[in-house]
């Protein structure tokens, strides 16, 4: 199994999210054999039993955000079932009303705009970096590539309160996006940085070599040759950052609080979740909302999730 | 230097319409131009690189290219890493002569070794279970009917936000008297066969136990995929091999998958290892550190921004970093040694 290097193609990844081709077309293998060894029944048993622990919560918060507020706190969702007509969608209504009190859809927007702008900068940056310590040599280039290697290995935590005493005192930022927007770009530099220079590394040189004896410039080489190549792995890098960013609650409750101006649902669930630890109607509601847009990007692009969250590990 | 460069720029580099939004519209606006001034400076950065010609500009231009990274890298994360070990060593406030009062401090204090104690938890547990469950389960479900969407099933707590999952799972613990409707799953449970309902996040040290099943909810899906890979790769002829010379069942697993997969399940256990390190947001959502169910990164947060003890809090997130540090680094060791 191949891990870091090269970033993901899409081939590559294919074979790592399991659903290969050539694992169908090959009918034995030690697993399969070890799982016959506990009789068939039994291990169908075992993983059918893993199934439903790993669903059951799931379903359960998401019936109960179907359900009338005063049903969730007498009833447990189970029986639900057996009053079907019951269900409402009353709660999401309250929840994404504009005008009602513990309505998520500002802080959902807020979401979307932290988002985009954190997603593209750090690709935009690091593919520029990459290329440098790939194919440009300049003094300190060696050097300078470890060092942002290196700084993988430090957690955001160690930095967030002097850059916090940046953003105020220094750069007038204050709770805005633009706290956010750096902070994650920054965060996510160093793997994106080196992700990128890795599938670099693996283009062929004489493609360089070649466009450069016909007078292109570094830039052209940049814009017409490489970043079409390197759409795979700018994509596998781009949705695990995209689910970083919009999953965060660290960043966003340090730099920006909670306030509707700016904050993120995350920093809203997460809140009422204290403050309102009861009111299940809206909670449910909520999460669901605040899941629904990484869940549909994961079933969509299943196969270049592996290997952003593998090398994601060492992020953070 | 950093700081001089610092205090060189004016306060406010933003004008007010430019930093904040009410409207949604104004918001997206507000994304927009933030879009392109960050494109305006890419295109920037190039234009200049481009005016370099010959052999000497090419220098120059690699680190022009290079520049605008580094200089975001040497400002936003090395700079306030310093500032912050260095505060770590400058007491309670960070402000004070220089003493190592506050790490004598998370060593001594009864509530700080509590948190230390609950982060030793986490750290052997989560990555452990995890990737037991996601191994037993990968190999349950190797070349059944349905793999992948089996596989989906365990995956998709992955791409659910922890804050989310603490959601979920605060309600599966929610507690009602006995006597009274269940509406949490597992009191319910207990009801029906005949228990007592439980306070599971109100006991320590139960209820450390109960947020550090949320956590392998959420990785075992990983550790599944990746040991799953794993084992498909494994090649046939070797499997082939060992069954002509009777070697089936669990010795199969034993001593012939395990060994096959082994750096697959490093990689998997360190990665895992490191995630739960800086878990936060799972502690923040579901107890926010109460009842003794505090973790390092979680109590960095509350002495920092809290309790008014940033010197305190400086101090656990080094010590965060020193306890990543070994781990991250056999993590990129094994992940170099396959590639």
């Amino acid at each position: 199994m191949s891990t870091l290097q090269p970033a993901a193609t899409p081939e590559s990844v294919t074979t790592e999210s399991g659903v290969t081709v050539t694992g169908k077309r090959r009918k034995k293998s030690a697993a399969g054999n070890a799982a016959k060894a506990i009789t068939s029944p039994w291990a169908s048993l075992v993983a059918v039993v893993i199934a439903v622990l790993w669903t059951l919560p799931t379903i359960g918060l998401f019936v109960t955000s179907f359900r009338r507020q005063i049903d969730i706190q007498r009833t447990g969702w189970w029986t639900a079932f057996s009053n079907p007509g019951d269900f409402t969608l009353e709660n999401y209504r309250q929840a994404l009303a504009p005008s009602s009190t513990s309505s998520f859809s500002q802080y959902f927007i807020n979401t979307i705009v932290i988002t985009v702008p954190a997603v593209l900068l750090p690709i935009f940056l690091a593919s520029l970096a990459a290329y440098a310590f790939a194919w440009m040599p300049f003094p300190g280039r060696d050097f300078l590539f470890v060092a942002v290697f290196a700084l993988q290995i430090v957690p955001l935590q160690v930095a967030l309160i002097p850059l916090l005493d940046i953003y105020v005192n220094k750069l007038g930022f204050g709770a805005s996006y633009w706290s956010v927007w750096l902070s994650h770009t920054i965060f996510a530099l160093p793997l994106a940085t080196f992700l990128i220079h890795n599938f670099m590394k693996e283009l062929p040189g004489e493609l360089m070599e070649a466009a450069r004896v016909d007078g292109a410039g570094h830039v052209t080489i940049f814009f017409k040759i490489l970043l079409p190549l390197l759409t795979p792995a700018l994509a596998a890098f781009g949705i695990f950052q995209f689910l970083w960013v919009w999953n965060d609650l660290l960043v966003s409750l340090v730099f920006l609080g909670g306030t509707p101006d700016v904050a993120p649902v995350t920093v809203r669930v997460a809140e009422l979740s204290g403050s309102r630890g009861s009111a299940w109607y809206i909670l449910s509601a909520g999460a669901f909302i605040s899941m629904v847009v990484p869940v549909a990007v994961f079933l969509a692009l299943q196969r270049f999730f592996v290997r952003g969250l593998l090398a994601g590990g060492l992020k953070g | 230097m950093v700081s001089s460069v610092l205090q060189a720029l004016p306060v406010g580099i933003l004008p007010e319409p430019l930093l904040r939004a009410e409207s949604t519209g104004g918001k997206f606006l507000l994304m927009a131009f933030a879009v392109l001034l960050f494109a305006a400076i890419f295109g920037l950065v190039l234009f200049l690189a481009s005016l370099f010609k010959g052999r000497e500009g090419e220098k120059v231009q690699g680190f022009l290219f290079a520049l605008p990274a580094i200089f975001l890298l040497a400002v936003g994360l090395l700079y306030p890493a310093i500032l912050t070990i260095i505060q770590s060593l400058r007491g309670r406030s960070g402000e004070a002569g220089f003493t190592l009062d506050n790490y004598v401090q998370m060593f001594t204090q009864p509530e700080l070794l509590t948190v230390l104690r609950n982060t030793a938890l986490w750290v052997v547990l989560v990555p452990f279970l995890a990737t037991a469950i996601g191994l037993l389960y990968a190999i349950l479900i190797d070349r059944a009917r349905g793999e992948a969407f089996a596989k989906a099933l365990i995956f998709l707590p992955m791409a659910i936000s922890m804050v989310g999952a603490g959601i979920i799972w605060k309600f599966v613990y929610q507690y009602k008297q006995t006597e009274r409707p269940q509406i949490g799953l597992l009191n319910g449970v207990l009801k029906a066969l005949g228990f007592e309902t439980q306070q599971f996040l109100l006991d320590a040290p139960v209820n450390t136990l109960m947020l550090i099943i949320v956590m392998v909810w959420i990785q075992a899906g990983f550790a599944m995929t990746v040991l799953s890979a794993a084992i498909k790769a494994i090649p046939d002829d070797i499997i082939e091999a060992a069954r002509l010379d009777g070697v089936s069942g669990f010795r199969m697993f034993r001593f012939i998958t395990l060994p096959s997969i082994r750096s697959a399940l490093v990689v998997v256990l360190t990665t895992i290892g490191i995630g739960t390190l800086k878990v936060f947001d799972i502690v923040r959502t579901m107890t926010a550190g109460q009842f003794d169910t505090s973790v390092v990164a979680n109590e960095f947060y509350n002495q920092s921004f809290r309790y008014n003890a940033p010197g305190l809090g400086a101090a656990l997130a080094v010590l965060l970093f020193i306890l990543v540090v070994p781990i991250v680094t056999y993590n990129i060791v094994q992940m170099r040694k396959e590639a």
